[in-house]
């Protein structure tokens, strides 16, 4: 039993990474007012491009007679991841903010459009490696499980809190800085003042249309790596066709869980990711897995539905969330 | 704060709402727009290391070449029109349903009830009006179920009808490897639909597509000239002033919503004893996220989502071919169409606006 909790717990924490750095980075977005719905094209965009700068870092160098090494492709991987997740963003940011395109609809398009993106991709330097595209056994090793001197030898706590993959702290350091951010730091109170009402936060001299670009370029890059763990962790560093689908609208969801609080995040990405992958740790006699499917999103829309009864004012998103910006039109 | 000092200078671009526009001007924009955004795309193609004008005849060709792929193509325009009608619906009281994807999936269960299990009690006709009716009550319904909640406590609809779609999903998933697996099958899969039982085809495709040429005018007429349609355009417009004449928006949205849900089971009926003949995960096959698109694109005119919706089924039929000749995956035309919305959704700030250099004078009148 404790075993079964235990190894359920890491699962949860391996398998909602990926979602906490799609909804941090979708949380930064929102903070400025901008409702980016093309999460799960930005980490499709993340997962690919992460996969293919991998995976040309180490034929460059076994083609020159070097051995690739581990971590030098890991960090390619995450600039890369978020450079692409970043681009996808730029463009949703040109359109909306400069442009003034409907928020909804370029993000679905951002969604439609990152999914081909990856899919195409996948399979086309698939199709020129021969089949599918992996990455070395180097790479792989990179993303594994950490062994951290005496913390991982701890037992019981060494195996929960720190054997995982290094991205699993990344994305917590993350959520920890967007933390203080938010609530310590000048520019972070001017962002979220920028998110509730732009136009008194116009009237007090903030460029909006500056923090807005970047709140959504940087959130964008989040989700772009969030992308990248799921084809380097999740499938092992193989392209998997729509391996990402589904996992970013989930990350969407997770803000509206977790109440736009990256700290609160954390744990709900524990839950969300419990409850993906339950089906294979916990049996309910009589209920099928594919039932078990329906909990994160039977769950989203429950927690949908008892927050807009309560209409809390704390906890609620970014007011002017989803409504672009016309300066003229205070 | 560093506190700048402001100088008063001139941008270098700025810009001025036009006062009106004609609709010749409006159509050269959006040509423009849309030869740029294949432009893009051909760039791509170019750096794949192809030919861009012959991949995009290819397409054409994929498409329309023969009566064999003629008729393909129509059979995915078919769903994509429909769909798109029902999304314009909610859309045009700006209500985000982005859950046709799963209303389509309902649907196609409904109708999977009576299709897969009553075909020997009714014979054909009686049948198919039930299939029909089933579909769409129950996409009907599950798209009322955001629309109450959005009428009683303004709940996010967005992402409820997002999570509807995963729901439905799982509960094909199920009906799949449970109760309604195969019998004798090993691989988890839906019984076909019995020969008899499926829709008659009128030149070529199933009938569905008088059906929807007939949706298309029904739903322009509706948006035009009913008192409901106006209805909707109002409170599209605002929530506010819909309540100020007096309409009473909570019913607008719960009809609307399920007249929208309502066409998207339909879609899954037809989808179901029209094109496949089972029920499978890829039933609505992203045809819920490319009709919003569709949708926007025609400006929630149905003719206009006539045209957007057979040239969308073009590139998708075409890229099919595009693989076969090329060896470029499939996905290309989820790329292009991406490619081809955004330039779509920002040249409509280039006919809202003009942009005027920094010196140049305004000319006014």
């Amino acid at each position: 039993m404790a075993s079964t909790l235990s190894s359920l717990f890491v699962a949860a924490v391996l398998a909602g990474t990926p979602l906490l750095l799609g909804a941090l980075g979708e949380i930064l977005t929102e903070k400025s007012g901008n409702m980016n719905l093309g999460v799960e094209g930005m980490m499709f965009m993340g997962a690919i491009t992460g996969l293919a700068g991998s995976y040309y870092y180490e034929q460059a160098v076994t083609k020159s007679g070097g051995a690739p090494s581990g971590i030098l492709s890991a960090v390619i991987a995450l600039l890369v991841s978020f450079l692409a997740g970043a681009f996808g963003a730029l463009i949703y940011s040109f359109l909306t903010i400069s442009l003034r395109a409907n928020q909804n609809v370029t993000g679905l398009t951002l969604t439609i459009f990152g999914t081909g993106f990856g899919n195409f991709f996948g399979e086309y330097i698939g199709l020129k490696a021969g089949g599918y595209v992996a990455v070395s056994g180097t790479t792989k090793a990179a993303f594994s499980s950490l062994r951290i001197p005496v913390l991982s030898d701890i037992p019981v706590l060494g195996k929960l809190l720190f054997q995982y993959n290094w991205l699993v702290y990344f994305a917590i350091i993350i959520a920890i800085l967007m933390t203080w951010f938010f609530n310590k730091s000048r520019t972070g109170l001017n962002l979220r003042a920028v998110g509730e009402d732009p136009a008194t936060a116009d009237a007090a001299g903030i460029n909006i249309a500056r923090y807005k670009y970047t709140a959504t370029i940087v959130g964008g890059g989040i989700c772009g790596i969030g992308g990248m763990y799921m084809s380097m962790v999740t499938t092992s560093g193989v392209w998997v066709h729509g391996c990402v689908t589904g996992y970013g609208w989930l990350a969407v969801a997770l803000v509206i869980f977790a109440t736009w609080s990256p700290a609160k995040g954390v744990f709900v990405a524990l839950v969300f990711g419990g409850l993906t992958i339950m089906r294979m740790y916990v049996n309910i006699p009589g209920l099928p897995a594919q039932i078990y499917d329906m909990f994160p999103y039977v769950a989203t829309i429950i927690v949908l539905i008892v927050t807009s009864m309560r209409q809390s004012k704390e906890h609620a998103q970014p007011k002017s969330c989803g409504r672009n910006y016309f300066r003229e039109e205070r | 704060m560093k506190v700048k000092s402001t100088q008063i200078k001139e941008p270098l671009l700025r810009m001025v709402k036009r006062d009106a526009v004609s609709p010749k001007k409006a159509w050269e924009i959006r040509a423009i727009a849309f030869l740029l955004s294949l432009v893009t795309g051909g760039l791509l193609i170019l750096v794949l290391g192809h030919n861009p004008l012959s991949v995009y005849k290819s397409m054409v060709v994929g498409a329309w070449g023969s009566k064999t792929v003629m008729y393909e193509t129509v059979k995915l325009a078919v769903p994509l029109l429909i769909t798109a009608i029902g999304i314009s619906f909610a859309f045009k009281m700006k209500f985000w349903n982005i859950g046709a994807e799963g209303q389509i999936l309902v649907g196609a269960v409904a109708a999977g009830a009576f299709g897969l299990f009553t075909a020997h009690i009714f014979p054909k006709l009686p049948l198919v009006i039930l299939m029909l009716l089933a579909g769409m009550a129950a996409g009907g319904l599950y798209g009322l179920l955001p629309a109450v909640c959005k009428a009683k406590w303004g709940t996010n609809e967005t992402l409820f009808t997002l999570m509807l779609n995963y729901i439905a999903l799982a509960f094909i998933k199920y009906l799949m490897n449970g109760p309604w697996k195969a019998p004798g099958s090993s691989f988890p899969k839906i019984a076909m639909l019995v020969p008899g039982a499926r829709l008659t085809k009128v030149l070529g495709v199933h009938w569905g597509w008088i059906l929807a040429l007939v949706l298309v005018v029904a739903a322009y007429f509706y948006f035009n000239k009913t008192k409901q349609g106006y209805e909707i355009a109002v409170v599209g417009e605002s929530n506010d002033t819909a309540r100020y004449a007096g309409i009473n928006v909570s019913k607008v949205f719960m009809r609307t919503m399920f007249l929208s849900g309502a066409l998207c089971g339909l879609v899954g009926m037809l989808q179901f004893s029209g094109a496949d003949y089972t029920i499978t995960e890829g039933t609505a096959g992203g045809v819920g996220f490319t009709a919003i698109t569709v949708a926007w694109l025609a400006k929630m005119n149905p003719y206009g989502m006539l045209i957007v919706s057979i040239f969308i089924a073009m590139l998708e039929r075409g890229s099919n071919t595009i693989q076969t000749n090329f060896k470029i995956p499939a996905s290309a035309s989820d790329l292009l169409i991406g490619i081809i919305l955004f330039f779509m959704l920002g040249c409509e700030f280039f006919i809202t606006y003009r942009l005027i250099l920094r010196g140049k004078e305004e000319h006014h009148g």
